[in-house]
């Protein structure tokens, strides 16, 4: 493998073992508060969000599973395994792009 | 920046995933034309990277959290047509996987990650490099400005997308339907949180790989062997 792909593949290994460290910042990103936190910020939950809010129900969400929710190496743990699926999935995908589309396409091999 | 279901009115959402389809399939075309099967790996890091940098929440004074998005690194090592697609295929996956993002906002949030910081980012990075050398601090410090100001410009206009939803959205006596807060609350908080914070995380961030990249393996680089080939001049005629 060539040496740059090799050393960015480390790098990108150290972030999934960093990972955890996102979890550090409990607040809320502006704009994504939930309907309870709406509620406490302007007094009430508007309409739309009190029907749009439970549109998907996503599998994983918030990066984490709800059964290992309680302890932060739960936590880290749910966290680890998103991160990991998303990184597989993302990756996948395009491994899957790419060998479709350059497959036929030896005008492209430089 | 991830806008959630019910933040967005219809109007909104409808718009933006109208102004995302013919960038989406344009993005696709210029990919089947363009990539090298030598690109692929580095596609496939790039949407993986920019799934994972985004989960490292950092949190700001005021109790607010944010993170880099890492499309300007993509956009300006492999063009911003890939970064549209990489980061396209990561928000979609984060999305209907992890519930980040709506779906009904996914249109707006692919403008706002996918489209806006990608080609602010590039073209900031292509304005100040100029043509100084791949490997010159000059280009370092272009990769580090244009990823600011990609970052600074999308929350801007994620501010403006929900900043504009108490003016089209609201019922008979004027209380609002989805977000809100209007344009004078969200644009300033968007801006400022970025600008400041998680702007200048996107900045280090992109600096630091693009001069890694550069001064490793600069042939990755979009663009890069055109500019070489400019520069070397008289070899272009080899009739097919």
């Amino acid at each position: 493998m060539d040496r740059l792909l090799r050393n960015l593949l480390i790098v990108f290994v150290v972030l999934i073992v960093l990972v955890p460290i996102g979890l550090l910042a409990s607040g809320t990103a502006y704009g994504e508060w939930s309907a309870d936190e709406l509620q406490g910020l302007v007094g009430f939950v508007p309409a739309g969000i009190a029907s749009l809010s439970g549109l998907w129900h996503a599998p994983l969400r918030d990066y984490g599973l709800r059964a290992l929710s309680d302890t932060f190496l739960g936590q880290s743990l749910g966290y680890y395994a998103s991160a990991i699926i998303g990184a597989v999935l993302c990756g996948g995908v395009f491994i899957l792009i790419g060998r479709a589309l350059t497959r036929n396409a030896p005008k492209n091999e430089e | 920046m991830h806008i959630p279901d019910g933040y967005l009115g219809p109007i909104t959402y409808v718009a933006m995933y109208i102004v995302m389809i013919p960038i989406w399939l344009y993005a696709g075309t210029w990919l089947r034309k363009n990539l090298k099967s030598k690109q692929v790996p580095y596609l496939a890091l790039a949407a993986a990277f920019s799934f994972v940098i985004m989960m490292f929440n950092v949190p700001i004074p005021g109790g607010s959290t944010g993170h880099a998005v890492g499309s300007a690194l993509v956009a300006i090592i492999l063009g911003p047509w890939v970064a549209v697609v990489t980061t396209s295929v990561a928000l979609l996956i984060q999305c209907l996987l992890f519930g980040d993002g709506g779906i009904t906002a996914f249109g707006a949030n692919c403008f706002n990650m996918a489209v806006v910081i990608p080609f602010v980012a590039f073209y900031g990075y292509t304005l100040i490099s100029r043509k100084t050398e791949i490997t010159s601090r000059r280009r370092v410090l272009a990769a580090g400005i244009g990823g600011w100001l990609g970052l600074t410009v999308a929350a801007g206009f994620a501010g403006f997308e929900m900043g504009t939803q108490p003016i089209l959205e609201h019922t008979a006596d004027g209380v609002p339907l989805y977000m809100p807060y209007g344009l004078g609350i969200t644009v300033p908080a968007m801006l400022f949180s970025h600008a400041f914070f998680f702007g200048i995380l996107e900045a280090i961030i992109t600096a630091l790989a693009f001069g890694y990249i550069a001064r490793t393996d600069p042939t990755i680089i979009f663009n890069y062997k055109r500019a070489g080939e400019k520069k070397g001049g008289v070899r272009t005629t080899s009739p097919a």
